[in-house]
């Protein structure tokens, strides 16, 4: 359980109270093979989430070998040593339950939400493919086309594909780890074998490299002695060393451009590096909310000035990290914006408009009830997450694996909250153009 | 691999719950506007959703008026509107189709009077400032833009014209320039006609007392009030069936496959047994078809079957983006598998698997507030209440393999289908000829 005493709020969230916290229960326990469990118990709706994640993601693929994590996240799908190819699914969906599985920069993650009765059957799924996956060479490429099928349909089909997730961090980065293209390049993921898949779970896919997280409708002592049931003869395997993907920030502006046949729009997208969200989460949580400051609807900073006064933007947002998750991303990392164009808009002018706002956010600070609105706005948001059982499993789930205290689910919004108008103006005057990266669609869709 | 122990056992699945629904209060304004309220104490949230129905309402307009309803009021500008629903934690999102306006939003429950008032102003007082307008009506065209250069929405659009000809569903999203032509006074009068409480429906979903959020809700919205008069859409055609209809986007690198057929709604009596049958088809992943097009031939990612419900008609709609070289043999598999339903009966096993989906999905669809303020939005749509949701459960737990059977046959023969390909003609038209007549347009 995690502590409920609140701590001070700027005014118009301490108008709401401590109602705005959370006080989700939380257990943890670690069993002798190293596997970390968290339990969040809520019996409000009779369904369960069940999370597993590992400390592995697209940093972590070896050279030649891109989108070689995701790759092995589908066949984690394909049977494991009890469950023939097809079963899991079948088996998760007769239940009456969903699934899934995606692959971050930093994790990867499995889950299932499903009616409270068929806890048990989703232990025993993500034990066995835990415990033994079965790698087989047809499994491998029958899942090479399937998700070159995915990558047709999420980048090359379409326009902005991979916009900009793809394409902004090799512009920001020098080291293959965060440079690469986490999809993949059809050559390597055509080259990929059987034994790099066995290798891989070997490293990676140790129980002491994984977190198993359950939320929802449980009776906490039935659900411990079903994990210790299922999990407890998960072979121990320690987790790998970590590597240090640190680079250096960025000592002048970088920019790039692509070609896109399909798009018919220009649109930029640019980033800027933040302090290590983990090491430094004091550095960190103000670009955190900078982003919303800038972006979060029409009484945003650059929505106001791009999209309804000049007309330079037809639409612009801004996130941290590439996939826009805040709490689940390692350093190095970034804030990113992105914007699209009207057709013949001008790249260069729009950053010169943002560095302008930029200039005049550090340099005049907040309108009065500017910092506390966003603020207020953000925690709605991450009190809507947690609402969906999946949502908080996932975020338990996470915290522990990077932070190590699942507790910290409750100290989200105080997080939001406790950033103030300094550390914000503070955060806004570092994201100046020499530190900056950015990349260009230009439309080739249009002509 | 192998480890000591031998084969491990599944576990048995705990007794079934009954379906909880949760409980709504309801009232009725004497304006006309339905008032349905929930409490679900979860998070200290609202969710909100107002249906407004908008058959008729001319599509481009239409479009606008979604795009600009937040855009001003006398006393607000948009930025205005945005910076209060802020403080409140909450933001406010407007869309439209050929059934109906929806307002929706979410924010903290302690700021539900305050959000009540700015909607209530917003209905009421919505101005479409020209200025305003002129930005945002440039918007919409841009983003049509974009989406025109999208596989997936140039495939509807195929698939929409195709399946309901002169009916008003049949195009669902204007031309840029009629977009760039409305004004503020079509806007006005748009909004003057239709955008009444008489037949809306406002759903509150959160941490509430329903009793005192009803109250609220009539001090707020109570003065909203003008002469709306019910308008019905037709009847929806009955889809025609021809030939394939090639629509073709020069070097695409996937194809989409699109097949409508025939559905019933919601309350038909059909309606358990036919969406076990699209379950058993490939309405979800453990499906004939997603395991034979996907898990064993690996022709696509995320190939889907649903029926979609509109108020004037029902449809079955199945989708997959399949990879160019393989668009023929996709197209016959596809046919195979839904022809194979159609004249020979599922298995109790596959329907007993698809059954257990269909209940347990119901129970995890009402497990957030956002969730059921969405489900409970949505059937209101179409005169029902989440009650609905037992007797649906009801029916699901009743059907037998007879009864999904009659439903694919009914269906799911691939003779009563509208099909659809947008992709590479020049490379896929052969192939597909192959399979049966084929009519080539331009996308």
């Amino acid at each position: 359980m995690s502590a409920t005493q609140v701590p001070p709020l700027p005014t118009s969230l301490a108008a709401a109270g401590p109602a705005l916290a959370t006080s989700y229960p939380v257990e943890r326990l670690t069993l002798a093979n190293g596997l970390r469990v968290v339990l969040a118990p809520d019996r409000s709706a009779p369904v369960v989430a069940v999370a597993v994640v590992y400390d592995v993601g697209i940093r972590s693929e070896p050279p030649g070998r891109t989108g070689f994590a995701h790759l092995f996240e589908h066949l984690m799908f394909q049977g494991s040593e009890n469950l023939e190819k097809l079963a899991h699914f079948r088996h998760v969906q007769g239940s009456g339950g969903t699934f899934n599985g995606s692959t971050h920069f930093d994790y990867t993650d499995y889950f299932e939400i499903l009616p409270a009765r068929a806890l048990e059957r989703a232990l025993f799924l993500e034990a066995d493919r835990m415990r033994a996956p079965v790698l087989t060479e047809a499994n491998l490429r029958n899942q090479v086309d399937v998700v070159k099928e995915e990558i047709r349909v999420n980048v090359l089909n379409r326009p902005y594909g991979g916009f900009p997730w793809l394409k902004l961090p090799p512009v920001m980065f020098d080291t293959f780890p965060n440079a690469h293209d986490g999809y993949g390049s059809f050559a390597d993921l055509e080259s990929a074998t059987v034994p790099d898949a066995a290798e891989f779970f070997e490293t990676y896919y140790a129980a002491g490299n994984a977190v198993l997280s359950i939320a929802g409708d449980l009776d906490p002592d039935r659900a411990r002695a079903m994990v210790e049931r299922h999990f407890g003869d998960v072979p121990a395997r320690p987790a790998p060393a970590r590597p240090d993907f640190a680079e250096p920030d960025l000592t002048a502006q970088r920019r790039s451009s692509y070609e896109d046949k399909l798009a018919p729009l220009p649109a930029v997208a640019a980033a800027w590096r933040v302090p290590d969200p983990i090491r430094d989460l004091a550095g960190y949580l103000p670009y955190v909310v900078l982003a919303e400051v800038l972006t979060d609807g029409d009484a945003s900073r650059l929505v106001e000035r791009l999209v309804l006064r000049d007309r330079t933007v037809t639409s612009v947002g801004g996130y941290l990290g590439f996939m826009g998750e805040p709490f689940a991303v390692r350093d190095p990392t970034a804030l990113v914006l992105q914007a699209h164009l009207p057709p013949g808009g001008s790249v260069p002018a729009v950053l010169d408009t943002i560095d302008q706002e930029l200039d005049r956010l550090a340099t005049d600070g907040l309108a009065p009830g500017e910092l506390a609105r966003t603020q207020a706005r953000m925690v709605t948001h991450l009190l809507r997450d947690t609402d969906a059982m999946i949502g908080r499993g996932l975020t338990l789930a996470v915290l522990e694996l990077q932070r190590g205290d699942p507790g910290l689910i409750n100290e989200l919004p105080r997080w939001v909250a406790s950033v103030t108008a300094d550390q914000l103006v503070a955060a806004a005057a570092t994201l100046r153009a020499d530190r900056r990266a950015a990349v260009e669609v230009v439309a080739e869709g249009a002509k | 691999m192998t480890v000591a122990g031998g084969k491990r056992e599944l576990p048995e699945l705990a007794p079934p719950g009954a379906l909880q629904l949760p409980d709504t209060v309801e009232a009725t304004l004497p304006t006309g506007l339905t008032v349905l309220v929930i409490r679900r104490p979860t998070v200290p949230l609202v969710e909100l959703r107002l249906r407004v129905p908008f058959a008729q309402a001319e599509t481009t307009n239409a479009a606008v008026l979604a795009q600009t309803l937040l855009s001003g009021t006398a006393t607000m500008s948009n930025v205005q509107i945005a910076a209060q629903l802020q403080t409140i934690g909450g933001a406010l999102s407007v869309g439209v189709d050929p059934d109906r306006l929806l307002v929706s939003g979410n924010g903290l429950v302690s700021g539900l009077d305050r959000g009540l008032a700015i909607l209530a102003e917003v209905l009421t007082g919505a101005s479409y400032p020209a200025g305003e307008v002129a930005t945002e009506r440039e918007r919409l065209a841009d983003r049509i833009q974009v989406a025109r250069s999208q596989p997936s929405h140039l495939a509807r659009v195929a698939l929409l014209r195709r399946m309901y000809g002169g009916h008003p569903y049949a195009v669902q999203t204007p031309e840029p320039e009629q977009v760039r032509a409305v004004g503020s006074e079509q806007l006005q009068e748009l909004h003057a006609v239709r955008v009444q409480p008489a037949g809306a429906t406002l759903v509150l979903v959160g941490d509430l007392d329903p009793a005192a959020a009803l109250d609220s809700v009539a001090a707020a919205l109570g003065g909203w009030d003008g002469a709306g008069r019910p308008v019905e859409l037709p009847p929806t055609p009955p889809l025609a069936p021809g030939p394939l209809v090639l629509a073709d986007r020069p070097d695409a690198v996937q194809s989409s496959l699109r097949l409508a057929l025939p559905a019933v709604g919601r309350t038909h009596p059909d309606h358990a047994a036919l969406q076990l049958a699209n379950l058993v088809f490939g309405g979800y992943f453990s499906s004939r078809w997603v395991e034979n097009i996907r898990e064993d031939k690996g022709y696509t990612y995320g190939p889907h079957s649903a029926v979609e419900h509109a108020v004037a008609g029902s449809a079955l709609v199945v989708a997959a983006e399949v990879a160019t070289e393989v668009t023929a043999p996709a197209l016959l598999e596809t046919t195979y598998e839904l022809g194979r339903l159609a004249t020979l009966p599922p298995t109790a096993a596959e329907l007993e698997q698809a059954r257990q989906y269909a209940l347990g999905t119901l129970q995890l669809g009402m497990s957030t507030q956002a969730g059921l303020a969405s489900l409970a939005s949505t059937f209101a749509g179409f005169g029902l209440r989440l009650d609905y949701l037992a007797r649906h459960a009801e029916a699901l737990a009743k059907a037998t393999v007879d009864d999904v059977a009659a439903a694919a046959t009914a269906h799911l023969a691939p003779a009563k289908a509208v099909t659809v390909v947008l992709g590479d003609a020049t490379r896929v038209e052969a192939g597909l000829t192959g399979l049966g007549p084929v009519t080539r347009e331009p996308a």
